[in-house]
């Protein structure tokens, strides 16, 4: 038995939070976004915070190194890192409370980064863009660490062999932004890992990244913890990630904890009503809807409406000036054959960078289309091919197909009221009267289930999943056929994206839509859509009926993209056989 | 990299000035009339009888009765040669007349560069790290003053002031035994000690926008996670605060340089007729009323060459700041 296992066995607290409270000030008096939290991490273990946006999870995390910006401000509570039980300690008795320390003090500045190192969740906003990964990760080293810039290089060089960088004589001396996502977040973690620290803080660190690129920095996590027998402090909001990596458990929500416990014992045997809940959500996302599966019994599958015969589209090619041929920039979408029938949802899924968005636009013919044709058969059945259509001969189809985007924060316009949000197409396509419009836009609402009221509100005063709500409102306004939703529930917690998803059935039902779901996420095609298409690299890879696909793909890629979704069952961790594809060159 | 970048901008400066000598020709040109008109009306004012054929003579010996575009290569082959050609009014080489002109606007301008960039990006960077600070509420109020008083009067005040209770001597760059002496250590003194009355006047206004651009800039990089990150690291506020958000909110204060430069010449003209100042300004506007189009043209020449340096100078310098335009 290694040492490591033996303190692992031997359970040894080396932080323990008591009762903390952190406070926002602002004028209408102070918010509580960590109420009374008291957790514990064990060396060489894993807790896992897990929550939905604004159960103050992240703000708990930076609490514990007072790095929580204002208006936010500790209030309460004790935070002690016990160092004599690490192996820093000198075997003497050394507890520090790290809240007793000023935030700003050289003492608590000397224990961040050493004894408690940060990852962050955005690996491209979280390091600089305009230092080299050198000089940011060689600083951590050099703040508390008394060596010679050549020497801190060395460890440097070494930190990113270690996170498995890729040349890293050459990646010393590169910008983040030279970077790709996976590769940014390997440079936070070398970062963290500088002067060996006994509790991590990981704060999302996979959650900006695809899946694949999330098992490979989960093992890297991992193998890492077992090697230096580091506490380390998860937050995620993915139960997925939790059934692959905690040993232990806390649920927060508006700032409490609601249920701490071991892995298993939560996983099976949740106790508090909202972890059944969240866990209730994540399970049923990940099989088929009933509720489409009876709607298809009722109203089979037709014809179908929109086909991507041969799409290609083409990004900053330089088109010569004497001859037509086309040379140069980047292939964003490469002979994409799609088709979606009426009455059908069709899921697109790939990985950031794999064309998806960009080919749900080239269907609706908002970017112009390199070459070949999209297909659309409209409301009297005659077949158009959109592909060479000039703006003026696009107003109908644009009406016909429309789009719901991911983000509901940037998507609407935050000087426009609902009611003018939701009647602006209505008002272009210009069909309908003042009061007609009025009326509508009521109906609208609702149809997607909001109150009258929010007609003359703006949306601010709304949650992501009520904007979202108000973004389908807008999209079905001038009662299209067909509906592309572009990550339309990425931006959502999970309890809110089955609600959105059976949202968009029920429209399906009594409107006779055809979807296009564009995603990143397989749990959701599977959970709303019938066949799915898997895009790599700009080429569908394979496409067929979502639950064929999901239990036996064929392709590869699909095999390796489908192994890397974490499952969110802690018994089948390690069990499953990660499959690594790399296209053949 | 950073070679090759700034090969590339230099060669794109070439047809640049070209363009911008075409513009400036024309725009010396625009106004009806010429230099001869003028001088026909300054002439039949003073009771003279101004002789038509005397007129056309002249306008042929000066070439100002040939077509646009001939004028024009006459004018930019010579300046090419370094020949500005002769200045109407004063019957002078204009080479002769801007030179130590030009070299006291420039001189002027880059001191109230240093200046106000000195004062600026301190006081910049306080006002944002301490937001609402009384410190921060003073170096407002401070700066809205600066921004809003005109440059002339400012200058007539500091003038007033100077006079009165110190008993400097105010007006001009030189005293009056250098005013005509050639150059020596001694004068460059006495030009020190004359220039930081014009350089604190022309320096207010703009350090109060750079202030207002630098605290608006920095406001916005303070809460990136970047800087969370630094601060998790373990670095000391200031330490870090130095080190990445004002490295990377710099960048549009560094693009001001490039229009800053000309804004300084040409917006000096006031006040340094107020204070009688022997620059370029003063010059140029009297050869523009005059139409005295190979000095005014030389002139706004120099200008825009100054410009187009001083966008390039801005652009360098931002490629050396952040790599990611470097990388473009």
């Amino acid at each position: 038995m290694s040492t490591t296992d033996m303190n692992t066995k031997a359970n040894t607290t080396v932080l323990e939070i008591k009762n903390l409270s952190t406070e926002f000030v602002s004028k209408r008096g102070p918010f509580r976004a960590v109420d009374d939290v008291s957790l514990e991490l064990h060396a060489g273990k894993t807790l896992c915070v897990v929550g939905e946006s604004g159960s103050g999870k992240s703000v708990m995390s930076r609490s514990i190194l007072q790095i929580v910006d204002p208006p936010g401000r500790v209030c309460g509570g004790e935070v002690l890192l016990h160092r004599h039980r690490t192996a820093r300690g000198m075997g003497e008795e050394e507890t520090i409370d790290l809240l007793k320390l000023n935030p700003k003090s050289s003492a608590i500045r000397n224990l961040r980064g050493r004894d408690i190192a940060m990852i962050f969740q955005e690996p491209m906003s979280s390091l600089s863009p305009v230092h080299r990964i050198g000089d940011q990760v060689g600083e951590a080293i050099r703040l508390h660490e008394r060596v010679s810039k050549k020497e801190a290089r060395e460890r440097t060089l070494e930190l990113l062999r270690k996170v498995e960088i890729p040349r890293p004589e050459k990646a010393i001396d590169q910008f983040p932004f030279e970077f790709s996502g996976g590769m940014r977040q390997r440079a936070m973690i070398a970062m963290a890992l500088a002067c060996n620290p006994t509790v991590l803080i990981a704060d999302e660190p996979t959650t900006a990244l695809d899946v694949t690129i999330q098992a490979e920095i989960l093992d890297l996590i991992r193998s890492i913890q077992k090697e230096s027998d580091m506490a380390v402090l998860f937050i995620t909001h993915d139960m997925g990630v939790v059934a692959e990596i905690a040993d232990e458990i806390a649920v927060m929500r508006f700032g409490k904890v609601v249920e701490t416990g071991d892995v298993y014992e939560i996983f099976e045997n949740p106790k508090h009503p909202y972890t059944q809940r969240l866990l209730n959500s994540v399970r049923e996302l990940d099989r088929p809807s009933e509720r489409r599966l009876a709607m298809r019994e009722k109203r089979p599958v037709g014809e179908p409406c929109l086909v991507s015969d041969g799409v290609r589209k083409v990004f900053g090619a330089s088109k010569s000036w004497f001859k037509k041929e086309v040379s140069g920039g980047l292939v964003a979408v490469n002979d994409a054959y799609l088709e979606l029938r009426t009455g059908e949802n069709l899921g697109i899924v790939g990985e950031s960078g794999s064309g998806k968005t960009t080919l749900g636009r080239c269907l609706q013919r908002v970017h112009d289309v390199t070459s070949g044709h999209i297909l659309y058969t409209n409301a009297s059945g005659q077949e158009l091919d959109l592909a060479p259509m000039s703006e003026g001969e696009l107003a109908q189809p644009w009406r016909d197909i429309r789009t719901v985007f991911q983000d509901p924060f940037s998507s609407l316009n935050p000087r426009m009221t609902i009611g003018q949000i939701i009647s602006e197409p209505l008002i272009v396509e210009g069909k309908l009267s003042g009061s007609q419009i009025r009326e509508r836009v009521y109906e609208l609402l609702e149809l997607v289930g909001l109150p009258a009221s929010a007609f003359m509100r703006y949306p601010h005063a709304f949650s992501g999943g009520q904007r979202q709500r108000v973004s389908i409102a807008r999209a079905i306004a001038p009662n299209p056929r067909i509906i592309i939703a572009d990550e339309a529930t990425s931006a959502l917690d999970v309890s809110l994206r089955t609600q959105i998803l059976d949202l968009l059935l029920d429209l399906q039902e009594r409107l006779d839509l055809s979807f296009i779901l564009i995603s990143h996420d397989i749990a959701v095609i599977r959970y709303f859509c019938d066949r799915i298409a898997v895009m790599y690299r700009g080429r569908i890879v394979e496409t067929g009926d979502t639950e064929e696909v999901c239990t036996t793909p064929k392709h590869e890629y699909t095999q390796s993209l489908l192994s890397a979704v974490p499952v969110a069952d802690p018994r089948v961790r390690g069990q499953k056989q990660r499959v690594r594809y790399h296209e053949a060159t | 990299m950073l070679f090759a970048y700034i090969l590339r901008r230099m060669v794109w400066a070439v047809p640049l000035l070209f363009a911008v000598s075409l513009i400036a020709f024309a725009l010396i040109s625009a106004p009806p009339g010429d230099y001869i008109t003028s001088f026909a009306a300054t002439l039949s004012q003073s009771g003279d009888i101004v002789d038509q054929a005397r007129l056309d003579a002249l306008r042929e010996r000066y070439g100002l009765d040939q077509p646009f575009i001939v004028q024009y290569f006459q004018w930019i082959t010579g300046v090419v040669q370094g020949d500005f050609g002769i200045s109407f009014e004063w019957q002078q080489p204009v080479g002769q007349l801007i030179w130590e002109r030009m070299a006291l606007s420039v001189t002027l301008a880059l001191s109230t560069l240093v200046f106000t960039w000195a004062v600026a990006l301190p006081i910049g960077i306080y006002s944002a790290v301490r937001k609402y600070s009384i410190g921060d509420y003073i170096f407002t109020t401070i700066g809205f003053i600066g921004l809003a008083t005109p440059n002339f009067l400012f200058a007539l005040v500091l003038m007033y002031v100077a006079v009165a209770y110190f008993g400097a001597d105010v007006s001009g760059l030189f005293s009056q035994q250098y005013q005509d002496a050639p150059w020596s250590f001694a004068k460059l003194v006495d030009l020190a000690k004359h220039i930081w009355i014009p350089v604190v006047i022309l320096g207010t206004s703009a350090t109060a926008s750079l202030v207002r651009v630098m605290r608006a800039n920095l406001l916005d990089e303070l809460h990136r996670p970047y800087v969370t990150t630094a601060r998790a690291k373990g670095l000391s506020e200031w330490r870090l605060i130095l080190k990445y958000p004002v490295r990377i909110a710099i960048n549009p204060f560094v693009s001001t340089i490039g229009w800053a430069f000309p804004q300084l010449i040409s917006g000096a003209v006031i006040t340094a007729f107020v204070l009688s100042l022997p620059t370029a300004g003063p010059l140029m506007l009297q050869a523009l009323l005059a139409q005295d189009m190979y000095l005014a043209g030389a002139f706004i020449l120099l200008l825009c060459c100054l410009s187009v340096v001083g966008m390039l100078v801005s652009d360098i310098l931002l490629a050396v700041i952040d790599p990611r335009i470097r990388f473009r």
